[in-house]
């Protein structure tokens, strides 16, 4: 009885496949007008960075990478994100347990809040810190009296690149913590537990897929990030330049290759990231499915805790 | 479902922790977000109305949002028509690569803006790949207004497709089904059934790509040549009223893209509230 009706669905299945699937030649038309716009604006960019950096051969790229100027750029990058993404990490985890986890009013004007440094034009985030602490800013005769830079320097850099990323572990980590819910954290503290074993033991390791998925497109950005960075850093070589603005420079001076070699870099870290994000992506599916299969313990019997 | 989303509701306030996540929260975003916000709206102020409106509408001003709302419009345009393409393809067909042209649609979005701006320059220029076979067609794709079209296309196409994605994925074929066995041919169906039903979403995945068009700096830079009148967008000619330390003509447009940005940041949430309604 069962087999049967399996096969008559079977057939009724595949006599409306063919009703809903499209004639061969208009998905011949259209697959290949989609790989050409994906030829010319994802695949060939990438390309033409690749081979450009190699153009000259491997001694020229080389010779642009070790160069002291891009060599202090490296350092100046990766210190700005050593210190950019813990400050996003930290925020982003307070923020999302305070969103994901409790009710209050306001919650969804906090979120647009929190997303407010995606729709502002980098420019004008480094513009914003320069109108703080530059020499003319809000507190520039105070940091002056001191003696403290933070424009042109490391700390507005630092400063710049917060603002810029500040969204994107909350963002990641807000949807897969509401479909945790609360029943193991709220489990775990009438077990004994303290809130902050609860935190450690219990959400942490349910969401750490989510988590380091946040913190790789997060340092990303702040890694590649250009206008914001720009405006703040006054391209001072060898020492307020970041990777993205010594590809200016070098771009500006005519040095195409060198360009290109450094720009290189910053290709290989997309890429880089593009892998890491399909392989977190297709794990966060998963675990995200379990999740939401697995009844929590609660709904069965409400009050039972 | 009520029931249990009442029961969680009621025992979300026995989890600890709850006023130092806040104070994080609000303590950070006040110092990082809106403490630099308020300060450009406290510059603004400085100005009176006839100098603020003096300086956003000069011709120089006048004549870079226009590149900059005109190429967003453009390329954002040309981003919900191939991203939705893309989508499409991606979703109902299968063929080689699929897979590996699914993961690299977030490319540009990985990609620092300076590099994308540096190798499309590059590409298009005239002794380019694809600048040699343009150029003497008359396409002129670098240091030209279509450059910047070019680079924003770049940067806006993964909102596009992203969006579109995971609603053509859960749009059921029993619909479409019906509308075939009711006598329709595929275009009809297309037409009216499938199409209305991605309106809502396309529209988002528009005001997004428009959205983050409007702001981009990094990737034009490279490829339009920044001349005044001509290839200038308004966050360079912040750039450049800032290096020649006049500081109040930035704020002024900057304000006036700080205010187009929170326009589409509310058309942007009701979008996405009007879609999520449209498909539940």
């Amino acid at each position: 009885m069962a087999a049967k009706a399996s096969t008559h669905f079977g057939k009724t299945h595949a006599a409306s496949t063919r009703a809903v699937e499209d004639p061969a030649w208009v998905r011949f038309i259209l697959i290949g007008l989609a790989l050409s716009f994906a030829a010319v604006f994802l695949l060939l960019p990438l390309v033409n960075v690749l081979v450009q950096a190699f153009s000259k051969g491997l001694k020229p790229f080389w010779a642009a990478l070790i160069e002291p100027d891009t060599l202090a750029a490296i350092r100046l990058t990766l210190a700005a994100a050593a210190i950019a993404v813990p400050v996003n990490l930290i925020f982003g985890v307070a923020a999302s347990w305070a969103i994901a986890k409790f009710e209050f009013r306001g919650k969804s004007f906090l979120i647009t809040l929190i997303d407010l440094p995606f729709s502002i034009s980098p420019v004008v985030s480094g513009l914003m810190f320069v109108l703080l602490f530059g020499s003319k800013g809000l507190f520039g005769p105070i940091l002056e009296s001191h003696d403290i830079r933070i424009i042109f320097a490391l700390p507005g850099i630092v400063l710049a690149t917060i603002f810029v990323t500040f969204p994107f572990i909350a963002r990641e980590l807000i949807p897969i913590m509401q479909a945790q819910g609360v029943e193991q954290e709220q489990a775990a503290l009438t077990l004994g537990a303290s809130g902050w074993q609860t935190f450690w033991h219990v959400t942490l390791p349910s969401v750490k897929w989510g988590l380091l998925y946040g913190v790789i497109l997060c340092n990303a950005r702040a890694m590649g990030e250009f206008g914001a960075v720009s405006v703040v850093s006054g391209n001072i070589a060898g020492l307020t330049d970041t990777i993205p603005l010594r590809v200016e420079k070098l771009y500006n001076e005519y040095n195409g290759q060198a360009a290109f070699a450094v720009a290189s870099l910053l290709a290989l870290l997309a890429l880089a990231t593009l892998a890491l994000k399909t392989a977190l992506e297709m794990k966060i599916e998963h675990d995200y499915k379990q999740a939401l299969k697995t009844p929590p313990p609660g709904d069965e019997k409400p009050g039972g805790t | 479902m009520t029931n249990s989303t009442a029961h969680r509701k009621q025992s979300t306030s026995a989890l600890p922790g709850f006023n130092l996540a806040m104070g994080v929260t609000i303590f950070s975003l006040s110092i990082i977000v809106l403490l630099p916000i308020a300060c450009l709206l406290l510059n603004v102020l400085e100005l009176s109305w006839q100098e603020f409106w003096r300086l956003v509408t000069a011709d120089r001003a006048l004549a870079a949002y226009k590149l900059t709302f005109g190429a967003s419009l453009v390329a954002a345009l040309a981003n919900a028509l191939f991203g939705a393409l893309l989508a499409w393809v991606l979703v109902r067909y299968e063929f080689p690569g699929r897979r590996f042209i699914d993961a690299l649609v977030d490319f540009p979005f990985a990609l620092p803006t300076a590099v994308a701006g540096l190798t499309l320059a590059h590409l298009f220029a005239d002794q380019g790949w694809l600048g040699q076979f343009l150029s003497p067609l008359g396409i002129k794709g670098a240091f030209t207004p279509l450059g910047v079209v070019i680079a924003l296309t770049f940067v806006g196409l993964p909102f596009a497709v992203r969006t579109l994605q995971p609603i053509l994925e859960t749009i059921d074929t029993d619909v479409e089904e019906a509308s075939a066995s009711l006598g329709a041919g595929r275009m009809r169906t297309f037409w009216s059934v499938i199409l209305p039903t991605l309106v809502p979403t396309m529209l988002t995945g528009f005001a997004l790509a428009f959205a983050r068009a409007i702001g981009e700096y990094g990737s034009i830079v490279f490829i339009s040549g920044n001349m005044p009148f001509k290839t200038e967008i308004a966050p360079f000619l912040i750039v450049t009223r800032l290096e020649e330390y006049d500081y109040l003509g930035a704020v002024a447009i900057a304000t006036v893209l700080l205010f187009f940005s929170l326009i589409l940041l509310a058309a942007i949430n009701w979008l996405e509230g009007w879609a999520s309604r449209f498909h539940s």
